[in-house]
This record gives C-alpha cells, sequence and structure tokens, in this order.
C-alpha cells in the first residue's frame, strides 16, 4: 500500500471527479456537497501523508505499471513537489468549502471540475517525465477552461476565449519543444534528459537550446511572464472569485515547470547548455514586476488589482529561480506557499465585499457601506498586509528572504531599486483601495432581502487561508529549514539522477 | 521526402500561424487546427524519417522508433478534443457578444457609432 502512496494525490482527485458525475453522489445538492468535501479533505490527508513520508525517507518513487524509469512514466515525489502538491490540495479543499455555500450552484458541474483541475495540477507537479507533464498541463487547462466559463456571465465568454486561444498556441509550441528534444536526446525521462543534454555534440547543442527556450515561451505562457501576461488580468477578473482563487496555483505550475528544467535539466551540469535561460528569466522578470506594479496601481477593480499582484509575485518568483542558488530556491519555494495562499484569501475577500455593495460590485469607489464592515475589514487588513509584505506576517519574512538571496546576484542594485519601488506601488494602491471601499460610504441602504451575510462556511474557508500568514510567521525557522532541504534536494544533480533512474528498479 | 515532409510542415504551419492571427473565430479556430496538424507531423519526424523499417513486433534488426507514434496518438485526441471546446466556445461567443469578433465588439461599428453620435452633437450645438 505504502509504496502507491504516491499515486494516490492523482488517484483521488479522478475517482472523486468521476463518481460525482454519477448517481447517488452526484444527484441532490447536498450529496455532491457533502461527497465533493470528504473526498478533498481526504485527498488533502494523503499528500500530507506523503509530505510525511518524503520527510523522513527522502525522495520516492513510483513506476507507473512497474516499466522502469528511462522507458515507462515515473513519478518523481521530492520534497518541492509534495510541498506543493500539499498546497494544492489544501487550496482545493478550501474553494470546494467555500463554493459550497452558494457558488457552486451557478453552473452545472462545478465539483467534478475542481477535482479535475486538482487532478492535473498534481500530476503535473509530481511527474518525471516531460511528456507526461505535457498531458496533465492540457488536464488541467481543460478543466480550467470550463471553470472560467462557470457562472457564465457575458463578459466572462471573451475572456475565456483569449484564454483558450492563447493556451492552444501555447500546448502547440510546447509539443514542438518536446519534438525537437527527443529528437536530439532520444528520451524524455527529466532525469534521463538531465544526463543525456551534456553529452550533446556540434548541431545538436544548438537544436536542444531552441528546444529549451521554446519551453520557456511556453512556461512563461503559463505562468504569466511579461510579454505573454496579457491574458492573466483579464482572465482571473472575469472568472468567479472562487475560481479565481482556485486559479491562483495555476500560475506556479509554470514557475514550478521552470525551476525543474532549468535547475535540474539545462542547470550546472549541462555542460554547453548550462543556464540558458538564466538571462532571460531575470530580465523577463524586473519587467514583470515594473508592469505588474503599474497595473496595481492603475485598476480600478478591486479583483483586477489582485490578478495584477498576482503578476509581481510571479515577477519575483522568477527573479528567484533566475539566481539558481540554493537559498534562492529555497525563498522561491517559501514566497510560492506565502503568496498563493494570501492571493486566494484576496479574492474570496472581494467577492464577500463584493456580495455585500451591491451594484458597485468590487469597484474601487464610494458605495453602499459594507455590512459587515468589522469582519471583512479585519480578514482584509490581515491579507494586505500579507501581501503588502510588512511585518509581522509571512509576507515581510518572504520579502526580507528574497532581497537577501538576490543581493549577491548580477545587477542587484537594478532588481533591488525596482523591486522596493513596485512594493512602495502595491502598498499605496491597496490601501488607498481598502480605505476607500471601507470608509467611503454613500447614505445608501441596501434592502433588507438584498443583504448578502458572510456564511459560515465561507468564513471558516476564509479563516483558513488567512490563517496561512501568522502560521508561516511563527513557524518560519522550521519551514525555512524545510524549503532550504527541498532545494538543496532540487539542485543535486547527482541523487537526483540516481534516485529517478535506479530507484524504480527496486 | 525530407526536403517534402519539411516544407509540409512549414506550409501548414505559416497558414495556421497567419489564420490565428486573423480577427473572426472561425479563421482562427482553422488556424489552429492546421498548426496541430503540422505539430504533430513535426512530433512523428521526431524519431527520424524512414523507409522500409519494421514496426516493434516480434524480432527485428532495424525497426522503427516507437515512441513518437505513441506521442503524436497522445497528441492528436488531445488537439481533436481542444479543438472541439473551442469550437463550442467560439458559436456561445458568437450567441453571447453578438459578433464573431475575436474581441467580442467590432471595431468599425464602434468607430461609426463615435462618429454618428459626434455628428449629431455637433448637430444639437449648432441648431
Amino acid at each position: 500500500m505504502s509504496q502507491h502512496l504516491i499515486f494516490l494525490p492523482i488517484l483521488l482527485p479522478m475517482f472523486a471527479g468521476v463518481i460525482l458525475l454519477m448517481s447517488p453522489f452526484g444527484k441532490t445538492k447536498t450529496n455532491r456537497r457533502f461527497t465533493s468535501l470528504c473526498l478533498s479533505v481526504l485527498t488533502f490527508i494523503a499528500s500530507l501523508v506523503l509530505l510525511f513520508t518524503v520527510k523522513a525517507d527522502g525522495t520516492q518513487i513510483y513506476a507507473i505499471g512497474d516499466w522502469s524509469a528511462p522507458f515507462g512514466i515515473v513519478l518523481v515525489a521530492d520534497p518541492l513537489s509534495t510541498i506543493l502538491v500539499c498546497l494544492t490540495t489544501l487550496l482545493g479543499a478550501v474553494c470546494v468549502l467555500y463554493a459550497s455555500s452558494s457558488d457552486d450552484e451557478k453552473g452545472s458541474f462545478f465539483h467534478p471540475l475542481v477535482h479535475f483541475l486538482i487532478l492535473g495540477v498534481n500530476g503535473a507537479f509530481l511527474t518525471g517525465d516531460a511528456f507526461n507533464l505535457f498531458v496533465f498541463f492540457e488536464v488541467l487547462l481543460i478543466a480550467s477552461y470550463s471553470l472560467l466559463m462557470h457562472g457564465g456571465y457575458k463578459r466572462s465568454t471573451r475572456a475565456a476565449l483569449h484564454y483558450v486561444i492563447m493556451n492552444l498556441v501555447g500546448s502547440a509550441v510546447f509539443l514542438i519543444a518536446l519534438g525537437i528534444l527527443y529528437g536530439v536526446l532520444g528520451t524524455l525521462n527529466m532525469a534521463d534528459m538531465a544526463q543525456k543534454v551534456s553529452l550533446l555534440q556540434g548541431d545538436d547543442i544548438y537544436l536542444a537550446k531552441i528546444g529549451g527556450l521554446l519551453l520557456l515561451v511556453v512556461f512563461a505562457l503559463k505562468g504569466a511572464l511579461l510579454p505573454l501576461h496579457l491574458w492573466l488580468p483579464n482572465t482571473y477578473a472575469s472568472a468567479m472569485p472562487v475560481v479565481a482563487a482556485l486559479f491562483a496555483i495555476m500560475t506556479k505550475v509554470g514557475v514550478y515547470s521552470m525551476m525543474r528544467f532549468y535547475t535540474l535539466i539545462f542547470g550546472e551540469q549541462a555542460g554547453e547548455l548550462s543556464h540558458i535561460a538564466q538571462n532571460w528569466l531575470w530580465w523577463l522578470a524586473l519587467v514583470t514586476i515594473v508592469m505588474g506594479a503599474i497595473g496595481v496601481i492603475a485598476s480600478k477593480d478591486l479583483s483586477k488589482l489582485i490578478a495584477n499582484l498576482v503578476i509581481v509575485s510571479v515577477g519575483s518568483l522568477v527573479a528567484l529561480i533566475s539566481v539558481q542558488t540554493i537559498g534562492s530556491s529555497a525563498a522561491a519555494i517559501y514566497y510560492l506557499v506565502h503568496s498563493t495562499l494570501v492571493t486566494a484569501a484576496l479574492f474570496l475577500i472581494v467577492d464577500l465585499v463584493g456580495r455585500q455593495r451591491e451594484s458597485v460590485f468590487d469597484r474601487i469607489e464610494a458605495g453602499p457601506p459594507v455590512l459587515q464592515p468589522k469582519l471583512l475589514g479585519l480578514c482584509f487588513i490581515v491579507a494586505a498586509i500579507s501581501v503588502i509584505g510588512m511585518p509581522p506576517l509571512s509576507g515581510f519574512i518572504a520579502k526580507v528572504w528574497l532581497l537577501k538571496e538576490t543581493v549577491n546576484a548580477d545587477h542587484s542594485i537594478v532588481f533591488w531599486s525596482i523591486y522596493l519601488v513596485a512594493s512602495l506601488a502595491v502598498l499605496v494602491a491597496v490601501t488607498k483601495a481598502g480605505s476607500t471601499i471601507f470608509w467611503h460610504h454613500l447614505d445608501v441602504q441596501i434592502k433588507p432581502e438584498k443583504q448578502k451575510m458572510v456564511q459560515p462556511g465561507q468564513l471558516i474557508a476564509l479563516i483558513i487561508l488567512l490563517a496561512g500568514a501568522p502560521l508561516m510567521s511563527i513557524f518560519a525557522g522550521s519551514l525555512s529549514e524545510f524549503s532550504l532541504d527541498a532545494a538543496t534536494k532540487l539542485h543535486d544533480f547527482n541523487s537526483n539522477i540516481d534516485v529517478v533512474l535506479t530507484g524504480g528498479l527496486k | 521526402m525530407e526536403l517534402l515532409y519539411a516544407s509540409c510542415i512549414g506550409v501548414l504551419v505559416f497558414c495556421g500561424v497567419f489564420l490565428i492571427l486573423r480577427a473572426r473565430t472561425f479563421p482562427v479556430v482553422l488556424g489552429l487546427t492546421m498548426f496541430s496538424y503540422a505539430v504533430n507531423l513535426f512530433l512523428f519526424s521526431a524519431g527520424r524519417l524512414s523507409l522500409n523499417k519494421a514496426a516493434v513486433l516480434g524480432y527485428s534488426s532495424d525497426y522503427a522508433d516507437p515512441l513518437p507514434q505513441a506521442l503524436v496518438l497522445t497528441a492528436i485526441v488531445i488537439g481533436f478534443a481542444m479543438t472541439a471546446f473551442v469550437v463550442i466556445l467560439a458559436i456561445r461567443g458568437r450567441a453571447d457578444l453578438g459578433t464573431d469578433h475575436v474581441d467580442g465588439y467590432e471595431v468599425e461599428k464602434q468607430l461609426k457609432v463615435k462618429k454618428t453620435r459626434k455628428a449629431k452633437k455637433a448637430k444639437k450645438v449648432k441648431s
């Protein structure tokens, strides 16, 4: 049983998605919600168990169908991917809980789609095979296309159309890149690719370089890095907020793939191809932060503002990845978990505030007073302090760590100044938005039948996400040690390859 | 054979990219389809083009690489599903937005509306 543990975070959501489509479990509203919640919590528990196993026994390998590593597909659960799987399943459970209050009935098949999305994301984190990564990308994308349309506002059709077309082109480019890499390397297993990249000679080096940089285009599209980030603000702002909260993990899939490919395969050991993407990533990250900050200031809706905050966080993450030291990767892991939790929480707050302001919804302008100003205001303050990066919450630690790790990089002065100015811009914009929404009232009262109070399920979901901010700063010591451990494993080239290529045989 | 194969992929990519950059959803969908055909052909050639080689069945010293064929099969299935989805989405977009322009509104129409509004205003001011 324990050897199949790695497969559970993929198998359970698939099982959940399928049985939720069938009669006794998916028939009535209560059945659906109960089954979906139970199974998402079960998935979270399974991934927590996997996390503790990986922490105790080191990286786990699962050869699907018992076909050993370079020939068959393997799943690799190292600390990095397991942390992200835990984060995904936690986010999934929270979103299911939140949506169970009312949002899931605005369209059909919300619960199965959420589980299929989790299946795709978990698969993308766990797989050790480049083509399998593509397949899981498609699984999570098709679930996200349908979730984006959930709720069915007219304005979301346009955003969905752009999102789908962009991603279809991205998938095609992904396949071309994989074709080139397979053509020169003769393998698609990531560990085996890493081993063979350094042995390339002659023209094959240039072909592999083309393949590697085409992959950068794809991951930049998924992760919303600068020239390819334009789809993100509209998509996230037009999706239902709970769906947008779930999507907070999706840009991270692109960032995670960059980490894997450009530290493992095109990392230090890759001979002539080592660090091919480093320069690109560094400068693109800088410009992404600038554009994100401009977007944050210019946003007129709270949801657009948060979508632009996602872009800023992607920029910071990619800057950390491009430094490619163990410390910077560890900081990136900590930052990634922090930013996912806090953005998801912010999207949920937008939803709750928007419902209570009736016609103005989440526009940053004076409107009817929020019905529960103390509760929602407190939640907003916690999330805002964390996202801006002020002490004492997790954002501050993430930010200090980020600055510490980038201090020795080339052109760090440029980065520091841009990053700090961008943080200031974020501070100003978030403060202005908060004070406008909570303190500028019009003398309008909403009719009692239209008043929407916060439901207990919604509040619990929000508090779980918000609790991440103080908890991550209280337990910062052990968490940072664990992310350092994960980063060390990520950078340890030889043990990575040994474990994957021989571990599958045992 | 290589030249023919490569130029075939090239022409398909050219047409695909050209059509994807058009402003109506129907050409865009056609473009995506052509692009994915080109990608499938390209993936197939990743195992090197060869004549008279056996498939991996039984024993043969000289056989064709089976993996790209499996990859192409997967890519075809996924591409097919995605194309079906984008067609439905395009139809829905046409119904929801009232136009098949990818931006959801007609640029020329909007300009015309603005112009007529301006003209009307100018008339009012004059009268």
